[in-house]
């Protein structure tokens, strides 16, 4: 399972990672396994407070930031691009 | 005496009657951080050119205007979550390291305009999650009450500052107690606002369904001044109510008389050290003094709402975490063989176990097979939180209750056990779930550690918990109470 987790997540967890974290998650699902016995039926799912829904605005055109500052904390960049490995 | 015992009103006396200058007064604060922050570790930076810039600025604001802003010329220090034009924001993350971000949070740039003037960004746990400020991926902070101690977490460095006097005040973050268990451990006062009540624009976001930005400072008053800069709608934050912020300065002087108070059952009933009831049984006593009627209240769905929180909390954190990268921002690994081995290894060298923790567990949660069970079922039960603190808000004005279980507890005591840890927030978290207003406020010590009163109101309910707040700490009266070897 944590394998699995380490790799969706893109964790890169070692096995020694993998082995101490395990445990730990077992313990905090067998914690949260307490939300089964709640009487939920009927219920809705919340998903957020406030009440608010598409909420619009006017479409003003303000001053955003260059491609020189959207770059500028990029580890490695070239040409106004942003340069990663290759995919594999 | 230092001046940065004084609360923000005597010093905006002092600032316009020129007993002393904003240079000066930022210089006393940057100057009690060099010489004690190395003790208590509440800063991750200082900020000495930027304040000097606009400490000048709001001299010559405080010379100039009629009746300039409040917060003019106040020293304030930002939860490093908080993005900072220029200034290195880490959010306590190893991930983050050197990123200077190229524009300001909103609640950054409403204090900037009202001429507070900013002393360093504050230590706190990585990405905001924790209870004791031992998970930063730079350095713990310690309380300063008794530095053996936690100052409480994940704001622990903003309220461990205000409590020794290095800042006048903080802001903070709050998604299941982050402002008001720093400010019970360490004797300050802390706001977490409704949910919507201030931008979150520019907040490097944990949990966006219940983060929220407050104030950490001495007094209610302070910490009032500080909640009115920052509250209000944000065009560039589509959760900020539209509602317009109330007169919260004038709920300060209102008093309590006539206001029915609820004491939630669940809260108290259960778990409360020794210490913690008596100072609370005190509130409670002074509360009936100034004319609040105290009733018991139930919250029936208190039970499930650690396991609700510490399922939607994490969900939120794996997807949200997902933007650190390595690619945009931070140290990243571009010299990695491949982009799945980059994303790997600048995640793995960047977060700590906690946030590794969290992602792991929100991942899960949100899988196929487990989202129904886990997920969709947390969301309901929060539900059910909400309907409790709507059904009580039909009968009572406020909840009261103690802030935490436990005053401040020691270093590493519940490093080595996350479920431990999370129980800390029991008391503050449900609050975030259900999105209303809340507070803490000192009420007294217990064996040399503070305690706070806890005070939740309605959803966008700030004015009835700074004044519930108001009368708490006019009868504790411990606000000028310096930690031993701070005082001076």
């Amino acid at each position: 399972m944590v394998a699995h987790l380490s790799r969706l997540a893109r964790l890169g967890l070692t096995d020694a990672e993998m082995e101490a974290i395990l445990p730990q998650l077992r313990a905090i699902l067998a914690a949260v396994d307490r939300l089964q016995e709640a009487d939920v039926s009927g219920v809705d799912a919340t998903a957020q407070i406030g009440g608010l829904y598409d909420v619009m605005r006017d479409d003003q055109v303000d001053p955003g930031l260059t491609a020189e500052e959207a770059l500028a904390n990029a580890p490695s960049h070239e040409a106004g691009l942003l340069r990663v490995p290759a995919i594999q | 005496m230092s001046l940065l015992d004084l609360s923000i009103s005597e010093l905006g006396r002092g600032l316009r009657a020129r007993e002393f200058s904003s240079v000066e007064l930022a210089g006393e604060a940057l100057g009690r951080a060099e010489s004690l922050d190395g003790r208590l570790g509440s800063f991750l930076r200082t900020t000495p050119e930027l304040a000097l810039e606009q400490a000048r600025a709001a001299d010559r604001r405080l010379a100039d205007e009629a009746d300039p802003p409040a917060l003019c010329g106040i020293p304030i220090g930002h939860k490093d979550v908080l993005c900072t034009r220029g200034v290195e924001t880490t959010a306590g993350s190893r991930i983050l390291e050197g990123f200077r971000p190229p524009y300001d949070a909103t609640v950054v740039a409403r204090l900037a305009r009202d001429g507070a003037v900013v002393v360093g960004k504050m230590n706190c746990d990585e990405f905001a999650m924790g209870s004791s400020n031992e998970n930063s991926g730079f350095q713990p902070t310690v309380n300063p009450w008794d530095e053996e101690r936690v100052p409480g977490g994940s704001s622990g460095g903003s309220a461990a500052a205000v409590a020794a006097r290095l800042t006048v005040a903080a802001l903070g973050t709050d998604t299941g107690g982050s402002v008001r268990l720093p400010a019970s451990f360490c004797g300050v006062v802390g706001v977490k606002p409704s949910y919507g009540r201030v931008s979150r624009y520019g907040v490097i976001a944990f949990a966006s369904s219940l983060d929220q930005v407050g104030p950490l400072a001495k007094t209610v008053e302070d910490a009032q001044l500080v909640l009115s800069c920052i509250a209000g709608p944000d065009r560039r934050d589509s959760t900020t109510s539209p509602a317009p912020v109330s007169d919260l300065a004038g709920a300060l002087r209102e008093g309590v008389r006539g206001l029915r108070l609820g004491i939630p059952r669940e809260y108290v009933e259960a778990g409360l050290e020794d210490g913690i009831k008596a100072v609370f049984e005190s509130a409670c006593r002074w509360l009936e003094a100034e004319g609040a009627e105290l009733v018991e209240v139930s919250l029936p769905s208190t039970e499930y709402a650690l396991a609700a929180y510490y399922v939607i909390a994490p969900a939120e954190v794996s997807s949200n975490l997902a933007r650190m990268d390595g690619i945009r921002f931070g140290p990243g690994e571009p010299q990695a063989p491949s982009l799945l081995e980059a994303y790997e290894l600048a995640r793995n060298r960047g977060f700590g176990p906690e946030v590794r923790r969290r992602v792991a567990l929100g991942t899960f949660v949100l899988s196929s097979g487990y989202y129904d069970a886990y997920y969709l079922r947390a969301q309901k039960v929060r539900t059910l939180v909400a309907q409790d603190f709507s059904r009580v808000f039909e009968r009572v004005d406020a909840l009261i209750s103690p802030t935490a279980p436990t005053p401040a507890f020691r270093l590493g005591e519940r490093t080595h056990d996350p479920l431990a840890m999370y129980a800390t927030d029991a008391l503050t978290l449900p609050a975030n779930l259900a999105g209303i207003s809340g507070l803490s406020v000192p009420a007294g010590f217990t064996a040399g550690l503070p305690v706070g009163v806890q005070v939740l109101g309605p959803y966008l309910g700030e004015a009835m918990c700074l004044r519930v707040g108001a009368a708490v700490e006019r009868a504790a009266d411990v606000w000028r109470r310096v930690p031993a070897g701070f005082d001076g």
